[in-house]
C-alpha cells in the first residue's frame, strides 16, 4: 500500500514559514546580549522541525541546508558555542535563504543556487569544518571489507546467545518479539536456558530471567541479525558467531575464482562509492525568479478562532427561527397581521446585520501579521545607517480585514523607512540636540468609529518646511511667492515627483514614495495625513475602513439619478446662495468655506445629465474631501444613508474616472458610487471624460 | 488493530503519522507536546506510544520517563522519533526507558514496518 503524503505539504509549508518567523524573532532578540537558553531552544526546535519535515516530505535540499543551521544552533544551546552578533547575523541571512528555498519549492520556481551555496559555505566555515571527507572515505572502506569477507566465505548461519538483562521488560521490549523476527529471517532453532530462574516465591513477574542459545540457518547477513537486537544491545548479553560451511573441493575452487573476481569487484565498489561525493556537478546557476513578481498563490487560507465560528452558528440558528416565523405569517396572511409582519421584518434586519458583522469578523486578523516584519526591518536599517532606533508596537491585536492588511504592508514599510531615513537623526546629532541617542519609532493601531487607525510616530527632526518648500518650488509644484501654512507645506510631500533626498538612497527617496503611498491607501478607501513639529518628530496617521467590500454610503440625488457618496469623505452639507459664491476666470465657481476656497462641481455637468435643479438655492452643496483637498458637489437632494456592498466597475465593465464602483439599492436600482479624487481629476482636466466617450464610440 | 498515541509538535508530521497509521487500521490519538500527551495517558491506555524528542513544554524523553512511572505504561512500547542517530542520544533514550527509535525522515512504509515489528 502506497500512501500519498503530498496532501500534507501545505501544512508543512505553513508551519515552516511560521517556524522561520519564530526563528527570526528569536534571533533578533538574541542579538541584544543575554544568551537566553529558552530562546535558543525555541530557535533550535524550529530549525529541527523544518529539517525533519523537509526530509520526511522529500525536500532534501531544504533538509540539508537546515541541517547545518541546526548544528550551529545545537552547539549554541549546549554552551559549546558563544552567541555572537556575527553568528546571529549569519543565521538571520540563512533564515532568509531558507525562506526563499521554501517559497521556491512551494511555488515550483527556481532557486538562487549561487546564494544558497555561498551562505552554506559561510555556515560550514563557521562550524569550522567538523565533517571531513576522510570520514566518509573510511565508511566506504569498511563496507568494502565486509563485502570482501562475504565474497570469500559462505556463511551457513549464525550461533546466537541472547541473554536479556533483568530489567529488559521495563523498556517495553519483549524477547519473544526478537525471537519471532529471527525466525522470519531463516530456519531458527532455539534452546532455552532457565538457569537464572529463581524459586517461584522469589519470582518478580516484571523481571527477565531467561536466556537462549539460538541457531539460525540460512544465507543471512550479520547486519540483519544485529539489527534485530539494535534496541536492546545495552540491555542484554549478545554473542553472534558465524557458522561456516566446510567447503567441498568444488566450493574451494569456486571460492578461489570468486576471490579473484571479488578483488576487482571490491575495487570497483570502492571507486563507485567515492564517486558520489563528487557527483553533484554544479547545477547551472539559474536566474533568480524575482520573489516580488511571483503572483499570489491561488488559494490562501485564514485561521479562524472557533469562538467566531460558534457565534456564526448561533446567528444562523436565529435566522432560521426568524425565517420560519415570517414563513408562517406569509402562509395565512390577513391584513390584521401587519404589525407581526413588521416585527418579523425588523427581526430579520437585526439577524442580517448581526450575521454580516460576524462574517466580516472572520476575515479579520490581528494587525500583528503586518507589524511582524518591522523588528527585522528596523534592525537591518538601523545597522546599515548607523542610527540607533528602538521600535515600539502597540495595538498589535487590533483586527482588520485580511486583504486590507496585505495591501497596507508596502505603504507601511515605506513610511517606516521614511521615518528612519529622513526623520531620525544620527546619534551625534541627537545628543547635540539634547535628545536620547536612541531614536524611537512607534507603530500604533486602534479602532475608531468604523475605521482602523494606524499611526507611525517618530521622535526625529520633524519635517523641514524650508527644504520642502524650496524643493517644491524647484519642481514647479508651487509658486515661489505662495504663502502656505506649515500644514499645507507638509501636504506637498504627497505630490507626485517630490523628493528631498539629495542622493537617491537605497532606503527611500527616488521621488516615487509618498504619492504612491497615498494612492495605495486611498485605493483601499482610506486616508493618510501628516502632523509634524520641527525638532520633535512626525506622526503619519493612516485611516482605513474596516472592510473593503462594504462601505457606509450617503445616497444623493442628481437630475433624477441616484449616486452614492462615501460617507468617510463627506465633511459637511450646506445650503448656499448665489451671493455666497465667488467666480474666478479659468477656475469656475468657488465657495468660501471658512479660511479656504472650495471649487464647486455641478455633478449634472460632469455626468452629462439633463439637470432638474440648476438654482443654487434649490439644491445642496456637499463638501467632500479627498487626498488632502476639498471640493463641493452640487446636488439636488440628500437621500438616506446606508451600508452598501461595493461591486467593482472595473472587473465588470472597465475603469471609469470619477466612479469607484456600483451597488444595488434596496429598491433594486443600480447606483453608481462616486470617487472623490477621480472627480477632482475630472474637474481639473475635463478631457479625461472625453477619453471615455471616444472609447465608447470606438 | 492497535491503539496508538502519537506525539509531535509539528502539525504536518502529526497529520502524516495519523493518516498512515489509520490507513493501516490502527486507532490514533495525537498530542502536540509531552504535557498534552501525559494528560491524555493518565485517562486512557495505549498499545504503543510514538513521540518526537524536541517539543516545547515537555520534551519526548521527559515524557517517556513520566510514562514509565504510570502503572499502565510500565511495559508499553514507546518509540522515539528522532533525527539524531548518534550514540549519545540513543543512550539518553534508553536511559529514559524508551523501547526503541525511528530515525527521521522516515516514509509511511518504514513507519508501518517498525510498528508491526514492535506490536507483533
Amino acid at each position: 500500500m502506497s500512501i500519498d503524503i503530498s496532501q500534507f505539504h501545505d501544512v508543512f509549508f505553513e508551519e515552516s514559514f511560521e517556524g522561520l518567523d519564530a526563528m527570526e524573532n528569536g534571533l533578533l532578540n538574541l542579538d541584544e546580549g543575554a544568551a537566553d537558553i529558552d530562546a535558543i531552544n525555541t530557535i533550535f526546535r524550529a530549525a529541527h522541525s523544518i529539517k525533519g519535515g523537509a526530509g520526511t516530505f522529500g525536500f532534501m535540499a531544504v533538509s540539508e541546508f537546515t541541517h547545518v543551521m541546526e548544528t550551529l544552533l545545537d552547539e549554541m544551546r549546549n554552551g559549546q558555542r558563544e552567541v555572537t552578533s556575527d553568528s546571529t547575523n549569519l543565521l538571520l541571512e540563512a533564515v532568509d535563504v531558507l525562506r526563499e528555498m521554501l517559497t521556491a519549492v512551494q511555488q515550483k520556481t527556481d532557486t538562487d543556487d549561487e546564494r544558497i551555496a555561498a551562505v552554506n559555505k559561510q555556515l560550514a566555515a563557521m562550524l569550522a569544518g567538523e565533517k571531513s571527507a576522510a570520514d566518509s572515505g573510511d565508511e566506504d572502506a569498511h563496507d568494502v571489507t565486509t563485502s570482501e569477507e562475504n565474497a570469500e566465505q559462505k556463511i551457513a548461519g549464525w550461533q546466537i546467545t541472547f541473554h536479556p538483562h533483568k530489567h529488559l521488560f521495563q523498556t517495553g521490549n519483549d524477547p519473544v518479539r526478537m525471537l519471532r523476527e529471527l525466525a522470519s529471517l531463516g530456519d531458527l532453532t532455539s534452546q532455552l536456558n532457565d538457569d537464572g530462574l529463581p524459586d517461584f516465591a522469589e519470582l518478580e513477574p516484571e523481571d527477565s530471567y531467561l536466556s537462549w542459545h539460538l541457531t539460525l540457518k540460512g544465507d543471512i547477513s550479520k547486519d540483519d541479525v544485529v539489527e534485530i537486537f539494535e534496541w536492546v544491545d545495552d540491555d542484554c548479553d549478545l554473542e553472534i558467531e558465524a557458522i561456516m560451511q566446510a567447503p567441498t573441493n568444488v566450493e574451494i575452487a569456486v571460492a578461489q575464482l570468486d576471490k579473484n573476481v571479488a578483488d576487482p569487484v571490491a575495487e570497483v565498489q570502492q571507486e563507485s562509492k567515492s564517486e558520489p561525493s563528487s557527483e553533484p556537478a554544479p547545477s547551472p546557476v539559474k536566474a533568480v525568479a524575482k520573489k516580488a513578481a511571483a503572483s499570489p498563490p491561488a488559494a490562501t487560507s485564514i485561521r479562524v478562532g472557533t469562538d467566531k465560528v460558534d457565534s456564526l452558528i448561533n446567528l444562523v440558528g436565529e435566522l432560521v427561527i426568524t425565517q420560519s416565523m415570517l414563513s408562517q405569517i406569509g402562509d395565512n396572511f390577513v391584513p390584521n397581521m401587519l404589525p407581526q409582519l413588521i416585527d418579523g421584518l425588523a427581526q430579520l434586519e437585526r439577524n442580517s446585520r448581526e450575521m454580516q458583522e460576524a462574517i466580516m469578523r472572520i476575515r479579520m486578523l490581528p494587525i500583528s501579521f503586518a507589524f511582524n516584519r518591522f523588528p527585522r526591518l528596523v534592525h537591518d536599517l538601523s545597522d546599515k545607517s548607523g542610527k540607533k532606533v528602538e521600535l515600539k508596537l502597540t495595538g498589535e491585536q487590533t483586527e482588520l480585514d485580511k486583504t486590507v492588511m496585505e495591501k497596507i504592508g508596502d505603504p507601511l514599510v515605506h513610511l517606516v523607512r521614511n521615518s528612519l531615513d529622513h526623520g531620525l537623526e544620527t546619534p551625534e546629532v541627537r545628543l547635540a540636540a539634547g535628545k536620547d541617542e536612541t531614536g524611537t519609532i512607534q507603530l500604533n493601531a486602534f479602532h475608531q468609529g468604523g475605521n482602523i487607525i494606524i499611526e507611525i510616530v517618530d521622535d526625529g527632526a520633524g519635517l523641514n518646511e524650508e527644504k520642502i518648500f524650496s524643493k517644491a518650488v524647484e519642481k514647479g509644484l508651487v509658486e515661489a511667492d505662495a504663502d502656505l501654512s506649515p500644514e499645507k507645506i507638509h501636504e506637498l510631500i504627497f505630490l507626485p515627483g517630490f523628493s528631498t533626498a539629495d542622493v537617491v538612497s537605497d532606503i527611500s527617496g527616488r521621488g516615487v514614495g509618498m504619492d504612491v503611498v497615498r494612492s495605495n491607501i486611498t485605493g483601499l478607501g482610506g486616508s493618510v495625513e501628516i502632523k509634524s513639529k520641527r525638532g520633535e518628530g512626525s506622526t503619519f496617521t493612516i485611516r482605513l475602513p474596516l472592510t473593503l467590500a462594504i462601505m457606509d454610503g450617503q445616497t444623493i440625488r442628481v437630475a433624477n439619478e441616484n449616486y452614492i457618496v462615501p460617507l468617510i469623505s463627506i465633511i459637511e452639507t450646506l445650503e448656499v446662495k448665489e451671493s455666497d459664491m465667488k467666480y474666478v476666470s479659468g477656475k469656475g465657481e468657488l465657495y468660501p468655506l471658512r479660511d479656504e476656497y472650495v471649487p464647486v462641481i455641478r455633478l449634472y455637468d460632469i455626468f452629462n445629465l439633463e439637470p432638474t435643479i440648476t438654482d443654487l438655492e434649490e439644491g445642496l452643496l456637499v463638501i467632500v474631501e479627498g487626498e488632502g483637498q476639498k471640493i463641493g458637489l452640487f446636488i439636488d437632494d440628500l437621500l438616506g444613508q446606508q451600508q452598501v456592498v461595493i461591486k467593482s466597475l472595473e472587473t465588470n465593465y472597465r475603469k471609469v474616472v470619477g466612479l469607484s464602483g456600483a451597488t444595488i439599492l434596496g429598491d433594486g436600482n443600480v447606483a453608481l458610487i462616486l470617487d472623490v479624487p477621480g472627480l477632482m481629476a475630472l474637474y481639473r482636466d475635463p478631457s479625461l471624460a472625453k477619453v471615455i466617450t471616444s472609447e465608447r464610440a470606438a | 488493530m492497535a491503539n496508538i498515541l502519537a506525539v509531535d509538535d509539528s502539525a504536518s508530521m502529526r497529520q502524516m503519522v495519523s493518516f498512515t497509521l489509520k490507513a493501516a487500521g490502527h486507532t490514533v490519538t495525537d498530542a502536540a507536546d509531552g504535557k498534552q500527551a501525559l494528560d491524555i495517558a493518565k485517562t486512557k491506555s495505549f498499545d504503543l506510544v510514538l513521540t518526537d524528542v524536541n517539543m516545547p513544554v515537555m520534551d519526548g524523553l521527559t515524557l517517556t520517563r513520566e510514562l514509565r512511572a504510570l502503572p499502565a505504561f510500565k511495559f508499553t512500547p514507546v518509540l522515539v522519533l528522532t533525527t539524531e542517530a548518534g550514540m549519545e542520544k540513543k543512550q539518553e533514550g534508553r536511559a529514559a526507558g524508551a523501547t526503541g527509535w525511528l530515525v527521521k525522515p522516515f516514509n509511511p512504509d518504514q513507519l508501518l514496518a517498525t510498528i508491526k515489528k514492535v506490536l507483533g
